[in-house]
This record gives structure tokens, C-alpha cells and sequence, in this order.
């Protein structure tokens, strides 16, 4: 196959919904055998323009080439015929199907087949699993499945067919540095192939390693293009955000007032013997690998599912979390993972969204005070840095990074006295998440206690002071931040250093 | 393994089939002659056209819709099938299903040019058919109860796969249109689980949008299945008609709420995207086994509505608890 010849052609591409210009006529180029980073804020239309190439929204206005070849319209099932994959942000998956069913989904498409082949889908499957490093029994259902394996799924199900162009949205929000890796392999090998690959990303760590070319839009807008290399991290950040951002590091002064302590923290087949404490001006950090039990910490304290022994104290007090309500009474807030699932009512306004956990505090006499959860919503809105025409659309017309916001938003409002974020910033550019770290900061200094679980090991290190690594279901000790730098970090979540007896 | 097997024991299906075991044996201690062919054959003859229905909702149910529209679709089926055949003279057994198949499609297809076209949710448009439907029997076709089938199709109430004689003498006959739900349950089955169309309904169920993304032509999909289920709805009138002997225009009405209890009593989500034949077929078991048998137990008559409608509240609440309990469980 002749390399450097375009696959894929935009013009003028312009997308409104309703009154919002999501798309303001974006070009771009792609070449066969290219990886293309599509980068820019959070709502300045990079899915939008993902769904316009795979069919999924009609563009108002401009034209689309493919191998040279004007198109004059576009059905999802007609991009999938002419090659074009999509690994979509919010996966796109079936919650009622197998895994097996999921993975083997888009061939059968593609191809047209009449038939079910569980026997095929399951073989491929597996196969595909293989090549990613997942390991999930392909006859479960996809519901039952973590964030992290429903993105792999997601993946599986793409990078089997054999795509001239591949679209991969945020591929790895929920993925450790272990699966990137993974991907990236697969990623270049399909480049050798000389198939066109087009990624979005808002770790740039993760665009520097992989990307050839990049394109940069703002507010549906093209603003730069070019090859990686002419793009240092300033200039990047530059002309993603239109500001300079200054990346801090949060360093609290010594307290000795306790706001949580956990002992002997258990849950079977989750986590053991997880103790920890948590003071005055903390933010503490939890990560470790996909399964190593730091998400089920978090839906732990909050009810979620609730440990089986341990003891909790909050504020010196000990208490029992026994479930959802449990948790919220005692005033815990909890980010979830999952947003699309457990996060968010995807049907309800912003508005309905924003105050869901802190419902009570606008009933006034039996009713509900509209205007005031009205203006509550804009306020976040607009503190949160949310790109929205107001408090009254659904949630779900939000992009993906602007959602995530607004889950973090509903929980801050329930002015909670411990808040636990999983995954927080995951889908956030670069600029709003310094602000979110802002925002945190300014609440631990108000006695907020704070934990963060997180894979971002720059992000941990940046804001918390210290850091507890889960493996296995186990805790280490508890680091100080300030002693760690990213490299060490790395070393120690992968027990390349010390352990070699697994 | 152990864990498919724990799974299997405790699916929906399993519990409702434990309702029945548990039911049929306290039935068959009040009633020694419970246990027996003949209470078989007469179950399969009451439950028969609901089958019929149950399993095309439940289809209807897995796509993400639903459908009230087919007791109201059977009903004009039947109705103005009989009565253009009395007019016009024809007798054909064949014939009378086939104009009821028609008729039933063609309000299957109103029922999808309302949901895919004019985008109105289902419940609404369905709702709406069946008023079409009913208001329509009542005023161009008349109310007056119909006993006059003509000789051909009526005899095929007579026609029996087998008979069974009791001891006393009494004879139990399994009637022939026991096949139409036979034939209507495999069908389902292997479409629904063997073809692309079959497991493109669960995906629409599961979620529309990815489905469509997916490459699925969703609009064609749902035409298919309610002009499919309209179909049905038109032979399972017809077969009630010929069961009873007599075409009346409002037989049917009011019995959506029973199928569509028993299909969710069976396992299948109302939100979409689960179910299966199996199931369905338990459900409608299960309601029909209270329905006729209550009266064995010791519940007087005007208490069996309320006891009916007790099982079914714990049926679905079993059901949709244990969907809250996966949503809530932990994730691997
Ligand atoms: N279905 C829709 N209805 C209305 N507005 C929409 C819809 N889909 C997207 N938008 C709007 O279009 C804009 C672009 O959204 P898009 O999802 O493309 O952003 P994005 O660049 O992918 O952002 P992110 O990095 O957060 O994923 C946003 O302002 C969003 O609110
Ligand atoms: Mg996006």
C-alpha cells in the first residue's frame, strides 16, 4: 500500500445542534499509515467531528473525502464498509450483551453476515483480549463489567477488523500505564500497516509518545497543525488553552487534627487489611493497577460496596457505611468512576444533575426552590469552567470532559465533609484541570478532607501530599509526596524495585 | 463452572419455575388429581393464544418498546376477517388467518410509522393504534357477537393432536392450534438467538443510539418487529375466535396487562434489552396456573383478581430488585 497518500479529506466541516455551533468548518487531512493527534479543550467539538467522519451525525454543511472520492452521505453503516473503526469516548457498547457478543459485534456488521456465530464471536474474543493483555470471561455480561474493561471492549472490538482508518476518542481514560503500552504496540503495528489512525487524547504525555502529526481545534475551530515535533510542551499548552498554565505543587502545612482513620479495612476479593489516616490539610493519593483494589476503597467508604470488617472514624467519631445512604449522611461525597453509569442521569438537565445529591437542601416548606438551584447550577458552571449554554439542556448533549466537570460540581455542592474523587479529572483538559486542583485545594484548606484515586501519577503527585500504592488488594505504607518524583512512582506501582515474589 | 452453575439456579427463569413447583405441589395437596395429563392439557389449552401474545411482547419488550395495541389489533383481525367472510361466502381456514395476518400487519406497520418516524414513544403511539383499532371495530363493523363461524374454519376447534381419556371417563383433548404457539416460541427463539436481525433486537434494546452506530438500521429493525408482532396479534385473534367458537369485537381488551405481566415476570427487563422465550413461557405458565386453579385452593372467586395481581407485584419486584442489584453490585 502506497504510503502518505490522504485516506481521509475535510473541508469546511460545520455541525450545529439546535442553536449551538459545535463545528464552525474544520479541515483536516489524514494519511494512510499517519498518527494523528486530534487535541484541544474540553466542548471544542473533537467528538463531534469523530461522528461526523464515522456517519453518526450528519454535517450541516462541508464536504468529506475518503481515498480521494467526494461522499456525499454518510451512514454509520457506510463508513464501517469503507474501513473507517471508531473507538468511541463514551465506548458505545451493549450493557445487555456478552463480552464475546460486543467484541465480535462490528465484524459481523461489517461484513453483513445473516447469522450469529457464538462459537466465531467467542474465538475472537479471546483472540482479541490476547493481543490487548485483557482478561475477562468473554460470556459475562458487559454491565457487570469496571469502567476499565468496558474500554476494553470497546477497543477489542475495533482493532480486530481490519479498518483502513482507525478513531480512537480518549482510548485510555480508564487505563493504566501497563494497557497504554499494550495499545501503543497495537497502535504502531497497525501503522506499519499503513492504516490511518486518528486519536484523541488529553494526557499529553501520552500524545508526545505516540503521535507523528498533530491538530489542534478550539471552540470548532482549526487553530493549529503540524508534525509533534514542532510542538514543545509550552506551545502545545499554548495553543490548546489560549493561556500559560502554571503547573503547582500542593504542600500543606503539618496539622495533627484527624478527619478520617480507617482500620483494618476488608472487603473478600477486594482489598485486606487497609488502614490508613487522614488529617487536617491531607490530600491523600491511592492508585496501584487495574484490580489492585484502590477503586473498590473508594466504593467502600461510600457505601457502594461496603466493607465486611474495619473499623471508620470520621472526625474522631466512628461511624458505619453500610450503604449509600449511610455514607451521605455522615456527609461523604463520592466521584465515581464511571460517570456515564453511576455518575450522572444522562436524560435529566444540567441543573437536575447538579443538585441530585444535595436535593434537600433546596425544599423549602414541601417545594422546591427552582430559581435557587437554577442560579446554584450556573454558579458551578461557570466556576467549574463547563462549556454550556445554561443550566437547562440534558447532561448527556455535554462533551465528555464538561460532563465529568458537572459530577464533580454535583458533589462539591453537597459542601461535603469528606470527598472522595475516583478518577476526577479523567476526560478534563489540561487548563480546567488545574482548575478543578484550585478548587480542591482551597476546600482541604477549609478542613475538607480529600482523597484521590488516581493512575494520573503526575496528577498525584502534584496535589496530594501523600500517597498510598494498592497491590493485590494490600496497601503499602504511606509515602510522602515530596519525596517521590514520577520515575519512582512508575517503579514502585509496577513492583519492579522491590517485590519479585508474585 | 460451580459459578454458572449458582448462576443458572438463580436466574429468573429458575425462581419462577420454583413458584410453580412450590404452587403445583400445594395445589396438588388440596387436589390429589392435580398431578395428572389432564390438568396439563388444559393448561396448554388456556394458555395457548396468550402464548401467542406473550412471546411477541416480549420481543416487543427486548427491542425497548412496547406494545398494548394487540388485543385491540386482534380483536378487528378477527372481527372484520369473520365478518367479510360470512358476506362474502368464502370458507377457508387458510384464508381466514391469512386476512387476519394482514390486517395485523398492516396496524403493526401504523404502530412503527408512528414510533420511527413521528418519533412518538411507544406507550403513547400503541395506545393510540389500539383506540384506532377498537373505535374502529365498534363503529364500522358493529357489536354483535358472532356465533355463526362458517364450517370449515370452525371445525378446526375439533380437530386434536391427541385425547386422553381419565379414569372416569372424561375426555381431555389437546386441539391442533396448540402448534400455532409451538411454531411461534421456536421461531423466536432461534431468530432471537441464532440471526444477526434476532440479536440486533437486543442491541437496540441494550441502546439505541450504539446500535445505530454500530450500523444497525434501527428503523427497519422496529418495522420488522411490530409488523411481525401486528401479524401475530391477527392469528392469535383468529385462533381465539376459532377456540371459542364465537367472534366477538372486544373479547380481548384489557388483556395487555396480564401478558405484559407475565413477560416481565419471566425475566424480562421493561427497560429493555433482556428476556427470553423460556422465560416468557414460564411466566404465562405461571399466571395461567393461578388463574385456573386458585378456585382449588380455597380463594373465593372476587379474591382471585387480588391474588393474581399479589403474585404479580412479587414477580416483578423479584425481578427488577435483582436488576438493582446488579447495577449496584461491584464491577470486575
Ligand atoms: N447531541 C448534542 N446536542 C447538543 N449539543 C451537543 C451535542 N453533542 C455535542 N454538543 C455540543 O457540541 C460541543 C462539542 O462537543 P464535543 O463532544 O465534540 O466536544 P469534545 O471536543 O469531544 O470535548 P471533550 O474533550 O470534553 O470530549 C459541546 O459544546 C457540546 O455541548
Ligand atoms: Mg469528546
Amino acid at each position: 500500500m502506497e504510503m502518505n497518500e490522504v485516506f481521509l479529506k475535510l473541508e469546511g466541516i460545520k455541525k450545529s445542534f439546535g442553536g449551538v455551533e459545535a463545528l464552525k468548518g474544520v479541515d483536516l487531512e489524514i494519511k494512510k499509515g499517519e498518527i494523528h493527534c486530534l487535541a484541544g479543550e474540553n466542548g471544542c467539538g473533537k467528538s463531534t467531528l469523530i461522528k461526523v467522519i464515522s456517519g453518526a451525525h450528519d454535517a450541516t454543511e462541508g464536504n468529506i473525502y475518503i481515498e480521494g472520492k467526494k461522499i456525499e452521505h454518510l451512514n454509520p453503516i457506510d463508513a464501517i464498509r469503507l474501513g473507517i473503526q471508531v473507538i468511541y469516548q463514551d465506548f458505545a457498547v451493549f450493557p445487555n450483551l456478552t463480552v464475546a457478543e460486543n467484541i465480535a459485534m462490528n465484524r459481523a456488521l461489517m461484513t453483513g453476515a445473516k447469522k450469529m456465530d457464538w462459537k466465531k464471536a467467542r474465538e475472537l474474543a479471546v483472540m482479541a483480549m490476547e493481543q490487548i493483555g485483557a482478561h475477562m470471561n468473554p460470556d459475562i455480561l458487559v454491565e457487570r463489567l469496571s469502567v476499565a474493561n468496558k474500554q476494553m471492549v470497546a477497543i477489542c472490538r475495533a482493532i480486530i477488523n481490519d479498518a483502513k482508518l482507525l478513531i480512537l476518542d480518549e482510548p485510555t481514560t480508564a487505563l493504566t500505564a501497563k494497557e497504554v503500552d499494550k495499545l501503543n504496540i497495537i497502535i504502531r503495528r497497525l501503522k506499519a500497516k499503513g492504516i490511518a489512525i486518528v486519536i484523541v487524547n488529553h494526557k499529553l504525555d501520552e500524545i508526545y509518545g505516540i503521535a507523528d502529526k498533530l491538530t489542534i481545534l478550539r471552540n470548532g475551530e482549526n487553530v493549529a497543525n503540524g508534525g509533534i515535533e514542532e510542538f514543545d510542551r509550552t506551545r502545545f499548552i499554548k495553543d490548546l488553552t489560549g493561556r500559560d498554565i502554571v503547573e503547582t505543587t500542593y504542600r500543606p502545612e503539618k496539622s495533627t487534627e484527624e478527619i478520617l482513620r480507617v482500620e483494618r479495612f476488608t472487603r473478600n476479593g477486594a482489598f485486606e487489611d487497609v488502614s490508613f489516616v487522614l488529617n487536617k490539610g491531607d490530600v491523600l493519593g491511592i492508585t496501584g493497577l487495574l484490580g489492585s483494589g484502590r477503586s473498590e476503597i473508594g466504593d467502600a467508604l461510600f457505601g457502594l460496596a461496603p466493607a465486611e470488617s474495619g473499623k471508620v472514624f470520621l472526625n474522631e467519631k466512628e461511624i458505619s457505611i453500610k450503604s449509600i445512604e449511610d455514607a451521605m449522611n455522615h456527609k461523604i461525597g463520592y466521584v465515581p468512576e464511571d460517570r456515564l453509569t453511576q455518575g450522572l442521569f444522562l436524560d435529566r438537565s444540567i441543573q437536575d444533575n447538579t443538585v441530585a445529591a444535595s436535593i434537600s437542601k433546596y425544599l423549602i416548606k414541601g417545594k422546591l426552590d427552582h430559581a435557587k438551584m437554577y442560579e446554584v447550577t450556573k454558579e458551578w458552571i461557570k466556576k467549574i469552567g463547563c462549556i454550556a449554554p445554561s443550566p437547562n439542556p440534558d447532561i448527556r448533549t455535554l462533551s465528555g470532559g464538561n460532563a465529568q466537570k458537572m459530577v464533580i460540581a454535583k458533589w462539591l455542592n453537597t459542601e461535603p465533609k469528606l470527598l472522595v474523587l475516583n478518577g476526577p479529572t479523567v476526560g478534563v483538559d489540561v487548563g480546567s484541570k488545574s482548575d478543578i486542583h484550585m478548587i480542591l485545594h482551597d476546600l482541604v484548606k477549609a478542613g475538607v478532607g480529600i482523597i484521590i484515586i488516581s493512575d494520573d501519577l503526575s496528577e498525584l503527585i502534584q496535589n496530594c501530599n501523600k500517597i498510598m500504592i494498592m497491590k493485590n488488594g494490600k496497601a503499602s505504607g504511606m509515602l510522602e509526596a515530596a519525596t517521590l518524583n514520577e520515575t519512582e512512582l512508575t517503579h514502585l506501582l509496577s513492583g519492579k524495585k522491590e517485590d519479585n515474589n508474585e | 463452572m460451580n459459578n454458572k452453575i449458582k448462576n443458572v439456579l438463580t436466574s429468573n427463569e429458575m425462581i419462577v419455575a420454583y413458584i410453580i413447583i412450590g404452587l403445583s405441589i400445594l395445589i396438588g395437596c388440596v387436589n390429589s388429581a392435580f398431578f395428572g395429563v389432564s390438568t396439563l392439557v388444559s393448561l396448554s389449552r388456556s394458555m395457548l393464544v396468550m402464548l401467542i401474545f406473550a412471546v411477541c411482547e416480549m420481543v416487543v419488550i427486548i427491542s425497548g418498546g412496547i406494545d398494548v395495541s394487540f388485543p385491540a389489533v386482534a380483536c378487528i383481525s378477527l372481527y372484520a376477517t369473520i365478518r367479510f367472510m360470512l358476506a362474502s361466502g368464502i370458507d377457508s381456514p387458510l384464508f381466514a388467518f391469512a386476512m387476519a395476518a394482514v390486517i395485523g400487519i398492516s396496524f403493526g406497520a401504523f404502530n412503527a410509522f408512528l414510533i420511527c418516524k413521528m418519533k412518538i414513544p411507544p406507550l403513547i403511539a400503541t395506545l393510540g393504534v389500539s383506540s384506532v383499532a377498537n373505535g374502529g371495530t365498534l363503529a364500522f363493523l358493529g357489536t354483535k357477537e358472532i356465533s355463526n363461524i362458517p364450517e370449515h374454519v370452525d371445525k378446526l376447534s375439533q380437530i386434536f393432536i391427541f385425547t386422553y381419556t381419565n379414569a372416569g371417563g372424561i375426555k381431555y383433548s389437546l386441539t391442533v392450534l396448540f402448534l400455532i404457539p409451538v411454531i411461534v416460541c421456536i421461531g423466536a427463539y432461534i431468530i432471537l438467538k441464532y440471526t444477526m436481525l434476532g440479536r440486533g433486537i437486543y442491541a437496540i434494546g441494550g441502546d439505541k443510539n450504539a446500535a445505530r452506530i454500530a450500523g444497525f438500521n434501527v428503523t427497519k429493525i422496529q418495522f420488522i418487529i411490530y409488523m411481525t408482532v401486528g401479524c401475530f396479534a391477527g392469528i392469535g385473534g383468529m385462533t381465539y375466535m376459532i377456540l371459542m367458537r364465537q367472534a366477538s369485537p372486544q373479547v380481548l381488551m384489557g388483556s395487555e396487562m396480564m401478558v405484559i405481566a407475565a413477560v416481565v415476570m419471566g425475566g424480562a427487563r421493561i427497560t429493555g434489552g433482556h428476556g427470553s422465550v423460556f422465560g416468557t413461557i414460564l411466566g404465562v405458565g405461571l399466571i395461567t396456573l393461578v388463574q385456573n386453579n386458585l378456585i382449588m385452593l380455597g380463594v373465593p372467586t372476587h379474591f382471585q383478581t387480588l391474588v393474581v395481581g399479589l403474585i404479580i407485584v412479587i414477580g416483578i419486584s423479584i425481578t427488577s430488585l435483582r436488576a438493582k442489584k446488579i447495577a449496584n453490585s461491584a464491577k470486575v
